[in-house]
């Protein structure tokens, strides 16, 4: 079996950006939960919050395809 | 030929399973090497030829009553109009950079919907050239419009938010400046290219091992049930992200304009 461990590396490094955007999600979640009326003033606040999270996974991606 | 995409996939014809890898982005419709103009190419073209002709059909007879094509493009303009422009940029400027949102939001839904409507099946941003494009478009655009406002040394001076401390307003200069010149656009392309090509070959993957199994055993072949039910799956949740990262990308580019003709910061 060959592969590298930069993969696993990367499979270890989404980790953060997973809790990040758990916890983001669950923000809004509770959010709208207390307060339906702000749904639409949370939502790409939400959305945002979980593109910035997740570049971070990207960023790893990336670095894993230049590492190989 | 425009289906070889589909035809690319590793089907491992020997023994060994070879799982895809980003050469199932490389593909060439004419010419080869550098210069070669890739099915990515054709499909970016081809996308503004569609969107242009159902952009002018569903505009063309509109009333004030409206037909029911004409009731559901509204709805979508006034998502990109409403949701992604006013919201970000505020009512005072955003009706200017609707155009370009609208333009922005529709191509990249079509485009990153290439990835799973056959006969396409392929992302097209999904090769790092057309993220950096988009990428440099907004760049250039956010940038133009915050100079034009504040000149250039007001643009940089507007980067500091008021009521800071002095000693540490050139920290907070050097890190916001690494934010609107590297950071920004670097994310912008990269993570819509990531999400793009992570997506692509995560369905790829579960074809091709689908299509593996066939090759082996029984039990294999009954694994390969699962397999392709789990690249339908993918399928499905791939058309859910491409149509998020289409509106995270809109919706970025839109508060980076926000941030570049804000009143205060």
């Amino acid at each position: 079996m060959t592969g590298t461990i930069s993969l696993v590396g990367y499979g270890l490094a989404t980790i953060g950006p997973a809790i990040a955007v758990g916890l983001i999600f669950a923000a809004y979640i509770n959010g709208v939960a207390r307060q339906p009326e702000a749904r639409p003033l949370l939502q790409p606040i939400a959305i945002l919050g979980f593109a910035l999270a997740e570049a971070l996974a990207i960023f790893g991606l990336v670095l894993f395809f230049i590492n190989n | 030929m425009i289906l070889a995409s589909a035809q690319q996939l590793p089907m491992a014809s020997g023994d060994e399973f070879v799982a895809p890898g980003s050469e199932i982005f490389w593909l060439p419709f004419i010419g080869e090497g550098d210069w070669a103009i890739t099915e990515q190419m054709i499909w970016g073209g081809v996308s503004v030829i569609l969107i242009c002709a159902a952009l002018i059909m569903l505009t063309r007879n509109v009333s004030i009553v409206p037909s029911k094509g004409q009731f559901l493009f509204e709805g979508f303009y006034n998502f990109a109009r409403n949701s992604i422009a006013r919201d970000m940029i505020g009512s005072k400027h955003f009706m200017r950079f609707v155009p370009f949102l609208f333009a922005l939001f529709t191509l990249l839904l079509v485009n990153n919907w290439f990835g799973i409507l056959p006969p396409v099946m392929n992302p097209t941003y999904g090769r790092i050239g057309f993220p950096i494009a988009a990428a440099l478009v907004v760049y250039v655009i956010y940038h133009w419009v915050g100079i034009k406002r504040y000149g250039i040394k007001g643009y940089f001076a507007h980067m500091v938010p008021d009521g800071l401390p002095g000693w540490i307003k050139p920290a907070i200069l050097v890190l916001e400046v690494i934010t609107y010149f590297i950071t920004r656009p670097l994310t912008l392309a990269l993570r819509l290219f990531g999400n793009m090509f992570a997506g692509h070959i995560l369905i790829v993957l579960f074809v091709s091992a689908a299509a593996y199994f066939l090759t082996q055993g029984v039990v294999f072949k009954l694994l390969a049930i699962p397999t392709f039910a789990m690249a339908g799956v993918m399928w499905l949740f791939e058309a859910l992200i491409q149509a998020l990262q289409a509106y995270v990308f809109t919706l970025l580019a839109a508060s980076y304009i926000a941030g570049a003709v804000a009143e205060d910061h």
